[in-house]
Order: structure tokens, then C-alpha cells, then sequence
């Protein structure tokens, strides 16, 4: 069995009100806020699956969803 | 569970504001019910009013979004005539330590079941910043223009002092101790307070230039330490974090069943 | 004796009531003239597995009992002016969930402390009104022991009925007189169960949506149904709401679902009434002066007669009207400065033929007082 490897960020775009949070604090610096401050995952492929996002955000609009790497 | 099993979806996105830590405390909340594989239907939430008791309306358990600082007695009601369910009461600061102060130390007295959740921002938020027995000597709100001479409450040691068995405190930050905290004061048997420090930016923020949710969450990182640690020693000034008491003491409910074995005994 | 003859307080005989309806949760605080209740529930109610609780104000025992009766429990507090006072904002919530409850206010003089060891009905306004915001009660009160115990089941029966706190409003001297009462066998007087909702577990559940009796099922907390409850203005699932809709649907049906039911609500007594040129109306225990005056003047070849009230709110409009209608006067005979005096007033034909026949100073109104009265009324000078 593998190590838990990112599936996807999901977003849910209308209960993110762009408070920046999981964004400030993820770190690896995966995430950004978009033009309209709505988060959204700029370099995935950095994200090391903490899911500090997702236990920050106040508002449960982001999940990190994992799979098993195939090793 | 997933944790959105937990919820009631069709009332998202939430009434607070953005970046307020009372929505971290729901999200630590119901990750510690969900690893504890809890049953909905044993789950009474009740509430009194302010921002932070609007939680109620967003979980899916039973209920019941009471008046402002008596959460604690609705819930001992519902605790003693059925004691086999569990009761979490999630408070604001002013609900439960200034209009509610006084259920908050008979509660704790009387060692009832209840997981009691200070959510404290240090504000009245719902009303617009006014302040409470928690902002503290030296602070601003929109009661105290010329700043504020009331002393605060320290939480944790009015609960030891009132006699609660488990008492803890965390922060919005740390997200991972805050779930597990939650989760043994559930576990515990007897009535246990969690003070939870959780940013108002929109009130709390503003008034006291404390900047953004995230200025104020980086604050509770470098303001906080685990009990007993050496940064405390060395900086007395810091926050502890952690689990101050966890000690088993009879329980009312059980208390109360051995009440009626002796009165139905004498019959 | 046999063991269902007592020779008891007014306050036991309410403790008695209570406990042949089906309460199984008590939760009170201290207070003269009402705290023989608390004493003697917490003796009883754990002799059959059921909870007393002493809390640590008036605020907390109206709002544990709100808990109590939400998990499917007959629930009931007990208190006296200034408890009743601190009780108020809880009982509009009771009033706003729509949870059934029982309060009694064994009511003493106020305002304030007042003289809490003596006898005064200066409350009944205050059960009326003494929650904020429009809204219907009920509120029933007793002149004896044995309906004492009647109104306290009726209470019982109508908070299940209509989902809604009912205040009994006794008094110190219904309180602490001694008299005879004899405790109906089990089924003499029918009991109103909690009506449960038949929705099976999966399927929505409206805890806010009357059926078309009018009659809303409940579902206990810890059941299959998990639903919000809330003090706000709510929408039929119990989220709150401010649809101009919603809200005003929601006032109306709180209003409507008592006052379209006076005639079910209302219980009265009536003596030598139905040719009755002086009508005293009368409640409590100074009905009982006043019973004292209608049988002493009687054989004497006076018409008079009595309408005891038993439901004071809502008020009786109509029996009051009809009553009243041929009378010549209508004395109100009660212990405060006229408060059903002004209801009697509003509904009657002619408001100036109503007098008041009180006292306020604590003393129990005699009936040597209503006699010294109606001779003024009448014109005979004392
Ligand atoms: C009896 C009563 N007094 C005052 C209020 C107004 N009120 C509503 S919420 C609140 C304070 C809220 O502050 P807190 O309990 O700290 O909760 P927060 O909003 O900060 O989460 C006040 C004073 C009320 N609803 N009821
Ligand atoms: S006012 Fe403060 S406490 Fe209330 S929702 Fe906004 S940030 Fe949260
Ligand atoms: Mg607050």
C-alpha cells in the first residue's frame, strides 16, 4: 500500500467567502484566492495532503480528497 | 460519516462573517463527532443567542436555539429527563459568562453530563461590539469608547473553581488539539467546559486593531502554549492550551438514579 | 380515612393534580407562599422514577422544564411573584416553540417582594401580559381544593392539547388552607396524552405544521426526528424565518389556536344564576366570600347569584356578555385594585352598572366586606 496522494481540492465555491485563512496557513503555499476571492488550488501538485485547509475553514468549503498512491 | 452528513446543507453558506473563528469551531466540532461514529440521534444541541449560538441551526442533530444565557439550563432539563442522550451546549462569551454566568457555575456544581463550548471572541458580536466579561481591562468596544475598565474572567479557572471535572481551553488555530479536546470532553462523564478562543475580526478585530482573521489567528499561534510548558515559564504573559482537569466525580444524572432507587425503596 | 380522603394544602392538592395528570419532571426554586409544591414533589416524583430538580433561579427551572417536556416528559415549575416575574421571558418562549408546560403562581401581594406570607390576585394581568410581544395564554385559578386538583389536571390536559405553557394562578389562601380532598379513582377524569407524530423515521417531519384539527404532533428529542426548535419566528420545520409570511402566519396561528377555542378552554361554576338581578363574578378564594354572600342572601329572597371563573384568560368574553345581560349590577369581587373589573367592563352591555368589591392589603376579602359594598351599590348606604 501507497501513501495517501491528493485526489482533488474540493471547493465549494458558494460557501467560500475568501477570508484567506487556508490560504494564509497551508504550507506549501498550494492555494490562492481568485479575482473574485474565491479560493482555488494554484499549484496542486505541491499540496502535501495536511488538510489544514480543510480543518480551518470556517466556512467547510474546501476537502481534500485522497486516494492511495500506487507505489 | 462524512462530515457533511453532520450538517444541514440547504442552510449554507452560514450567517457569520468571513473569517470568523466560530465557523472553525463547528468544523474541530463535528470532526470530533464524527470520529467518535456518533449517532445524530443521540445528539441534543442547545444553544442560547448571539452569533456563536446560531450553530444549532446548522448541524443536523436534535436542536433547540434557546434565549440568551440559559442554554445550560434548557440543557440540564433535557440532560435529566433523559439522561442517555448527549448534550453539547455551545456558548458565546457574554451568553454564557455574563447573562449565563450563573447556570455556568451551577452546571459546573452539580457535575451534570454536559459538553459546554465557550466560544470566546471576546465580544458581544451579534449586537455589534459591545464588551463582555471577557475582552479584558484595556480593550476597546463600542461600549467602552475611552477603553475598558471591567477585568476579565479567566475562564478555565472559574470552571475549576465551580467545579467542573474536565476543563480545557484552544484555539481556533490549532484546529488538530481543539478536535481531540472536543472529542474527550464528550467522552468525559460529567460536566466539562472547553473555552475555545475564536476572532471576531468584523467587532473584536476593528475595534482593537487587531487587523484580519488570519493577523488574529497568528496571534492565538504565538500568544498560546501548551500548560506547563517553558515558554511559560519564561513568558507568564502566554496562554496556556491543553487539558487543565480531567477527574472522575459522580455524575448528577447517576446521582439522581440513586435518588429513586432509595425513595421507591421506601414505598 | 380512607386513603384517597386528605385532609391537605391547597399547594399538596396541586402537587396531587399534577401527579394524577402524568408529571414526571418538576423543576422549581423556593418562594413563599408556593414552596410547599417544590418540597413535596421533590418527596414524590422520584417515588415513581421520575425527576425533581431544585435549579438556581426562576429563569432556570422555567427553562429546564422547556427541556424537560421537549424529550416527551409532563413537566411543571412553581413559583410566586418575583419568580413569576424572572419566569417571563422563558414562558414566551414556551409560548413562541409551542411546548406544553404547566406553571403555577401562587400569587402574594407586590409589587416587589411585596408581603410574600399574604394573600393578594395581583398577578392576573401579569400572566396575561407579562411576556413581550402579542401573544395568547391561558391561565386558570381555583377556589377549592377539589378544583384545585380539577384545574390542575385541566391544565395539564389543555398545555397537550394546544401545545402551549398554562399558568395556573392560585393563591396564598387556596395555598396554605386546609381542607378536605378526595382523589378521583384512575380514568374518573380523563387525561390528554402527548400526541406523537405517526411520521415514520426517513420521511420529513413538520414539527411547526398544524394538522387539521388544528393539533400539532410532536416528536420527542432523542427520537428519529431531529428538528430545530427556536424562539425566532420559524417556518414549519422550526428554521427561523423573517418571510412577512411566515411571520405573520405564525402570530396568528399562536393567537387563533387558543382564542378560537374559548369555549373548550373555558370552565366556570355558576350559582343561582338564572334569575340573578346582582351578579357577583368572582375567582380564587375570594369566590369563596363571595359564595358565602350569595347563600346567606338567597334564603332572604335576594336575587343574587355568582359566576365563578375558572379560566381567566382567555376571557370568557361571551359567558361574561350572557351573564351579565339582565343583570342590575355586577359586582366583581376580587383582591387586587380591579383587574378583572376591566375585563368585566370591556364585554359587558352597560360598563357603568359594573362595580368593584375589593380588598388590597393583604387581609382576605370577608363576606361581611362584599356585603358592606353591595349596600353602597344598592343604595341602602353601609
Ligand atoms: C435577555 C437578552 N438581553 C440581551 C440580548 C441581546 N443580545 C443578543 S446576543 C448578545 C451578546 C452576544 O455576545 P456573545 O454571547 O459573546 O456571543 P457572540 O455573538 O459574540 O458569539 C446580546 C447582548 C438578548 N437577546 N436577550
Ligand atoms: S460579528 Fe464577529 S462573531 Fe459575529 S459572525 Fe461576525 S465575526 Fe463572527
Ligand atoms: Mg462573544
Amino acid at each position: 500500500m501507497g501513501k495517501l496522494k491528493l485526489k482533488e481540492h474540493v471547493i465549494t465555491r458558494e460557501w467560500c467567502k475568501g477570508c484567506g485563512i487556508c490560504v494564509h496557513f497551508c504550507p506549501k503555499q498550494v492555494l490562492e484566492l481568485d479575482d473574485q476571492d474565491k479560493v482555488f488550488a494554484a499549484r496542486r501538485e505541491d499540496c502535501i495532503c495536511c488538510e489544514l485547509c480543510e480543518l480551518r475553514c470556517p466556512d467547510l468549503a474546501i476537502e481534500i480528497e485522497t486516494e492511495q498512491g500506487s507505489e | 460519516m462524512a462530515i457533511k452528513d453532520y450538517i444541514r446543507e440547504r442552510f449554507f453558506p452560514h450567517i457569520w462573517c468571513p473569517g470568523c473563528g466560530h465557523g472553525t469551531v463547528m468544523n474541530s466540532l463535528l470532526r470530533a463527532l464524527e470520529s467518535l461514529g456518533m449517532s445524530r440521534n443521540e445528539i441534543v444541541m442547545v444553544s442560547g443567542i448571539g452569533c456563536s449560538s446560531r450553530i444549532s441551526g446548522y448541524v443536523d442533530f436534535h436542536t433547540l436555539h434557546t434565549i440568551h444565557g440559559r442554554a445550560l439550563a434548557f440543557a440540564t432539563g433535557v440532560k435529566l429527563s433523559r439522561p442517555e442522550l448527549n448534550l453539547i451546549v455551545p456558548m458565546g462569551d457574554g451568553d454564557a459568562l455574563a447573562i449565563g454566568g450563573n447556570h455556568f457555575i451551577h452546571a459546573a456544581r452539580r457535575n451534570i453530563d454536559i459538553t459546554a463550548i465557550v466560544m470566546n471572541n471576546r465580544i458581544y458580536g451579534m449586537t455589534g461590539g459591545q464588551f463582555s466579561p471577557l475582552s479584558g481591562y484595556g480593550t476597546m468596544a463600542t461600549t467602552a469608547p475611552y477603553s475598558n475598565i471591567d477585568h476579565a474572567f479567566d475562564t478555565v479557572e472559574l470552571a475549576i473553581a465551580a467545579g467542573a471535572t474536565f476543563v480545557a481551553r484552544s484555539t481556533s488555530y490549532h484546529v488538530k488539539q481543539l478536535s481531540k479536546i472536543l472529542r474527550d470532553a464528550i467522552l468525559h462523564e460529567g460536566f466539562s467546559v472547553v473555552e475555545v478562543l475564536s476572532q471576531c475580526p468584523t467587532y473584536f478585530g476593528r475595534k482593537n486593531r487587531a487587523g484580519s482573521a488570519v493577523d488574529m489567528m497568528e496571534q492565538y499561534k504565538n500568544d498560546t502554549t501548551p500548560i506547563g510548558s517553558k515558554a511559560k515559564k519564561e513568558n507568564p504573559d502566554l496562554i496556556e492550551r491543553g487539558i487543565f482537569v480531567q477527574k472522575e466525580m459522580p455524575e448528577y444524572c447517576r446521582e439522581y438514579d440513586k435518588i429513586i432507587e432509595k425513595a421507591m425503596k421506601g414505598n | 380515612m380512607k386513603e384517597n380522603i386528605k385532609f391537605i394544602q391547597g399547594n399538596e392538592a396541586c402537587v396531587e393534580g399534577a401527579l394524577y395528570a402524568g408529571l414526571e419532571f418538576f423543576a422549581g426554586y423556593p418562594i413563599t407562599p408556593s414552596t410547599e409544591i417544590a418540597e413535596l414533589m421533590s418527596y414524590r416524583l422520584p417515588q415513581k422514577g421520575c425527576r425533581f430538580i431544585q435549579m438556581e433561579d426562576e429563569i432556570a427551572s422555567m427553562s429546564a422544564i422547556i427541556g424537560a417536556s421537549l424529550t416527551g416528559h409532563k413537566v411543571m415549575t412553581a413559583t410566586s411573584g418575583p419568580g413569576f416575574s424572572l419566569m417571563q421571558e422563558a414562558l414566551g418562549y414556551a409560548v413562541m416553540a409551542e411546548i406544553p408546560c404547566v406553571i403555577v403562581n401562587v400569587q402574594r401581594g407586590g409589587p416587589s417582594t411585596g408581603i410574600p406570607t399574604h394573600v393578594s390576585q395581583g398577578d392576573v394581568n401579569q400572566a396575561r401580559w407579562g411576556t413581550h410581544g402579542d401573544h395568547a395564554i391561558v391561565t386558570l385559578t381555583a377556589s377549592n381544593h377539589q378544583d384545585v386538583f380539577a384545574m390542575t389536571v385541566e391544565g395539564f390536559n389543555i398545555a397537550e392539547t394546544y401545545r402551549t405553557p398554562v399558568i395556573l394562578l392560585f393563591d396564598e389562601v387556596i395555598g396554605h388552607m386546609r381542607e378536605r380532598l378526595v382523589v378521583p379513582e384512575e380514568g374518573e377524569i380523563p387525561l390528554v396524552e402527548r400526541l406523537r407524530t405517526s411520521v415514520s423515521e426517513g420521511v420529513d417531519y413538520h414539527p411547526y405544521l398544524p394538522r387539521e384539527d388544528g393539533r400539532l404532533p410532536m416528536s420527542d428529542f432523542g427520537g428519529v426526528h431531529r428538528y430545530n426548535v427556536t424562539g425566532l419566528f420559524h417556518d414549519m420545520w422550526g428554521f427561523p424565518s423573517d418571510n412577512p409570511q411566515v411571520v405573520h402566519d405564525l402570530l396568528r396561528h399562536l393567537v387563533d389556536k387558543i382564542n378560537n377555542n374559548v369555549n373548550q378552554i373555558t370552565n366556570f361554576k355558576s350559582y343561582y344564576l338564572d334569575d340573578a338581578e346582582s351578579v357577583l363574578i368572582s375567582y380564587g378564594s375570594s369566590a369563596r366570600s363571595a359564595l358565602h354572600v350569595v347563600e346567606l342572601l338567597r334564603p332572604r329572597g335576594e336575587r343574587i347569584g355568582l359566576l365563578e371563573l375558572q379560566t381567566l384568560w382567555p376571557f370568557p368574553d361571551q359567558l361574561v356578555r350572557r351573564t351579565c345581560e339582565h343583570a342590575k349590577h355586577v359586582i366583581v369581587v376580587e383582591m387586587n385594585m380591579g383587574q378583572i373589573l376591566q375585563e368585566v367592563r370591556r364585554v359587558v352591555d352597560q360598563p357603568r352598572k359594573v362595580f368593584l368589591a375589593n380588598r388590597i392589603d393583604g387581609v382576605f376579602i370577608t363576606p361581611r366586606d362584599i356585603r358592606n359594598i353591595m349596600r353602597l351599590v344598592q343604595g341602602k348606604g353601609v
